[in-house]
């Protein structure tokens, strides 16, 4: 794998997909599953499976996501040679050239230029899933593939929200890529992970720009199914991909499911974060936890139900969560109540309150907001 | 050249550990785990870093595999640095062939060169087998106040275990006028805390003299402390208010694991403006099932819990299953415990099994229950029962 490099690709069309919650950052850093955000799932993938090598392209809202990144050093990529680099958009070229991603990639040629890896694996950053890119890397180069696509037959179909079926052959090559707003069960969804060579992605880069560019899926490879040989990777493990406000709920009461949590969080590899030092969570006499999921350094007093907590929750003695995600260093005063919800960091809800939202829609509340 | 330290810490942590059974079977006392996801080392490695010391040499010796990799080159607790940071001193061999470290004393003689390097005008002698949050850069203020050739940190201790320390009285400055170490009869009950802050040059010229003694043991608190006493030497004590705990043996070991269950305990460990660092296992939250039932307790990352836990301390990655009762119990990294079990007034060491039905519990009566330690990578087979 030290001839891949990984690419992950933080769409400014992703910049208000989950409303409040994409309101003060772009959608890689929104904290997911009670200690990540959702990058870790793709980069901690990437670098579990051997790439030394991985840039970020960001666009827009991105100081918590370098924050989060670092030196990259929670994912063993803070290196000499290669490791994790960002690329927010490049000054010189943006102006001038739209917002498609074949356009960032074209502006940071020089980045890929100096790389000595000759393979590229482009991800969206909103996908939550563990994958082995050994395996799909192996894929592309048996199938003697231009392109391949990774698509998947367990993601969720969300109301209303389409999303791209695959049409394949029996040797995987695919056939057509169409939208679909309703998807019958177990149909091939494309997931936004992308395989090929270095040198085509430049030269894709470089031969849409005349006409002011496009994006790699849209532009290039859904018209070119005939004239690029592109195949389709079936990822099988657990796969999520976070893009509307329902979704983020759901996927994260999944990982409730102990099944889930096991598939998720431990194989091919751990997923890593940002490191915290935060003390282990402390239970206080008269608490009552179940079906719930929590992070380091919280503290509960009170009873939590069907709900994830992130590091650094405080659950005052005789407050009461339901069905809720509680981001990091809330503070949930005594008798307050919860159904239902979800609290940026940093809220704080008073003694008292009740704070509920709707069968059909959680109710978000924004980063540092008392209630 | 290398920039002038105003401290450098030495760090002893060569111990064994020898009263705390199978626990230091496979690791040396200052890499035992403790407060569920910590090793007994990270709260004075902490200390040095939150006291703005960055310059700390790590003396090893007794099993220092799992220490070595532990520590790395210092990066969960930021010594990883061009200048100082953390460097690990296992004993060596010189032209006149290797020795090992024969006391604390002597372990800090044979890397006095690892001292000059950094020409420090102080240095700080710890003890890598003590449970405490202190701020050494405020006992540095007292040493330069005093204008002491050494300062003991010392704390007050129930008189009937004074016996087991180095004790010490002081004039009403908190001059040391009389040192004894492990008396018979304790002459007070203000301990040594095994901290001792030198001038650097003091040091040298006594860890030379110790050397030289044919009938020393090359200890600190033994035999140069005493002398640097005899010759008149200025030597100070500064009193340590806060939680500190020798956990030398299995009973201590758990009782400082349960005083972190108290509703106030005196140790914080979220204390954000004095964070314990350690290293990060990656693991993912815990999680609690349906059936989950836990109160009073610290549980770490990487545990899921469907029983019911009390009282009691689970380190990273521990699995209880459904109807078990963990009650008093410290359950170390990666424990699996089956369905039914029950587990009170326990240690159970690293990645042990432990089946369905089993029983792990002191039933005796009359005396005090005993604590039972469960070894390590041990495989428990079904419905056993362990009473001692």
């Amino acid at each position: 794998m030290k001839d891949v490099m990984g690419v992950i690709n933080v769409s400014s069309k992703s910049g208000d997909l989950l409303g409040a919650l994409t309101g003060p950052r772009c959608i890689a850093s929104v904290p997911f599953g009670s200690k990540y955000r959702l990058v870790d799932f793709v980069l901690s993938s990437m670098a579990n499976s051997g790439m030394q090598n991985v840039a970020v392209f960001t666009r827009e809202k991105y100081r918590s996501l370098m924050d989060h990144l670092g030196s990259g050093r929670s994912w063993d990529l803070s290196r000499k040679q290669d490791g994790l680099i960002i690329l927010p958009p490049h000054t010189l070229d943006a102006p001038s050239l739209p917002d498609f991603d074949l356009n960032s990639f074209f502006a940071h040629r020089d980045y890929f230029d100096r790389s000595s890896q000759k393979t590229v694996v482009v991800a969206a950053a909103n996908i939550v899933c563990n994958i082995a890119f050994k395996e799909a890397v192996r894929y592309h180069q048996e199938k003697g593939a231009e392109i391949t696509v990774f698509y998947s037959e367990r993601v969720a179909a969300a109301g209303g929200m389409p999303r791209l079926c695959l049409e394949l052959d029996e040797r995987g090559r695919v056939l057509a890529i169409t939208e679909k707003e309703k998807q019958p069960e177990n149909s091939s969804i494309l997931l936004e992970i992308y395989i090929l060579s270095k040198n085509l992605l430049l030269e894709l880069a470089e031969k849409n720009l005349h006409n002011g560019g496009t994006d790699l899926l849209t532009g290039v490879i859904m018209p070119n199914l005939r004239r690029f040989k592109v195949y389709a990777y079936l990822l099988e493990r657990y796969t999520a991909v976070i893009d509307t406000i329902e979704l983020y709920y759901r996927h994260s009461m999944e990982l409730l499911q102990r099944e889930i949590w096991e598939e998720l969080f431990f194989f091919p590899g751990l997923i890593h974060t940002k490191i915290k030092d935060e003390p282990p969570t402390r239970y206080l006499k008269g608490s009552s936890v179940t079906n719930s999921l929590l992070a380091n350094g919280c503290i509960v007093g009170g009873t939590v139900e069907n709900s994830i907590l992130f590091r650094g929750v405080k659950v005052q003695p005789g407050a009461y969560i339901k069905d809720s995600i509680v981001m990091q260093k809330c503070e949930i005063g005594t008798g307050a109540v919860l159904n239902r919800v979800i609290l940026d960091k940093d809220v704080c809800v008073s003694p008292g309150q009740t704070v509920s939202g709707t069968a059909e829609l959680p109710l978000v509340a924004e980063k540092r907001k008392i209630i | 050249m290398v920039k002038e330290k105003e401290c450098v810490a030495m760090l002893l942590a060569g111990g064994e550990g020898r009263r705390l059974g199978f626990l230091t079977k496979e690791l040396a006392k200052p890499a035992v785990p403790f407060g569920g996801k910590y090793r007994i080392i990270d709260f004075t490695l902490s200390n040095c870093t939150n006291s703005g010391i960055y310059t700390v040499g790590v003396l090893t010796q007794y099993k220092p595999l799992i220490l070595n990799s532990h520590l790395g080159i210092g990066i969960p607790w930021d010594l990883d640095r061009k200048e100082g940071g953390l460097t690990i001193l296992p004993p060596f061999v010189q032209e006149k062939g290797g020795k090992w470290y024969r006391g604390t004393a002597n372990a800090v003689f044979q890397n006095l060169y690892f001292i000059e390097q950094h020409r420090p005008r102080y240095v700080l002698i710890l003890s890598g087998d003590h449970i405490y949050k202190m701020d050494y850069s405020l006992m540095l203020k007292y040493h330069k106040e005093k204008e002491a050739d050494v300062t003991i940190a010392v704390i007050e201790v129930p008189w009937k275990e004074a016996s087991r320390f180095g004790v010490l009285n002081t004039d009403g400055d908190g001059r040391i006028i009389q040192f004894a170490e492990k008396p018979k009869q304790p002459l007070s009950n203000l301990a040594s805390m095994g901290v001792y802050l030198f001038n650097r040059r003091i040091l040298g010229k006594y860890l030379k003299k110790d050397d030289k003694n044919p009938l020393s043991r090359n200890d600190f608190g033994g035999d140069v402390i005493p002398l640097m006493l005899h010759e008149g030497c200025r030597m100070y004590a500064y009193r340590f208010y806060g939680y500190w705990k020798d956990v030398g043996t299995v009973e201590s070991l758990w009782e400082a694991n349960m005083d972190l269950l108290e509703p106030e305990p005196a140790l914080k460990l979220d204390d954000h403006s004095w964070r314990i660092y350690t290293v990060n296992p990656s693991q993912p939250p815990q999680l609690l099932t349906a059936t989950a039932s836990v109160e009073q307790s610290l549980v770490s990352e990487g545990c899921t819990v469907a029983g019911t836990v009390r009282h009691s301390v689970l380190f990273t990655g521990v699995r209880v299953g459904e109807g078990s009762l963990i009650e008093d119990a410290v359950i170390m990294p990666y424990v699996r415990i089956g369905r039914n079990v029950q587990v009170k007034r326990a240690i159970i060491d690293e990645n042990t099994v432990i089946k369905d039905g089993c029983r792990i519990y002191d039933d005796r009566t009359g005396a005090a229950p005993q604590i039972i330690l469960v070894e390590e990578n041990m495989i428990i087979q079904e419905n056993t029962f362990i009473n001692s």
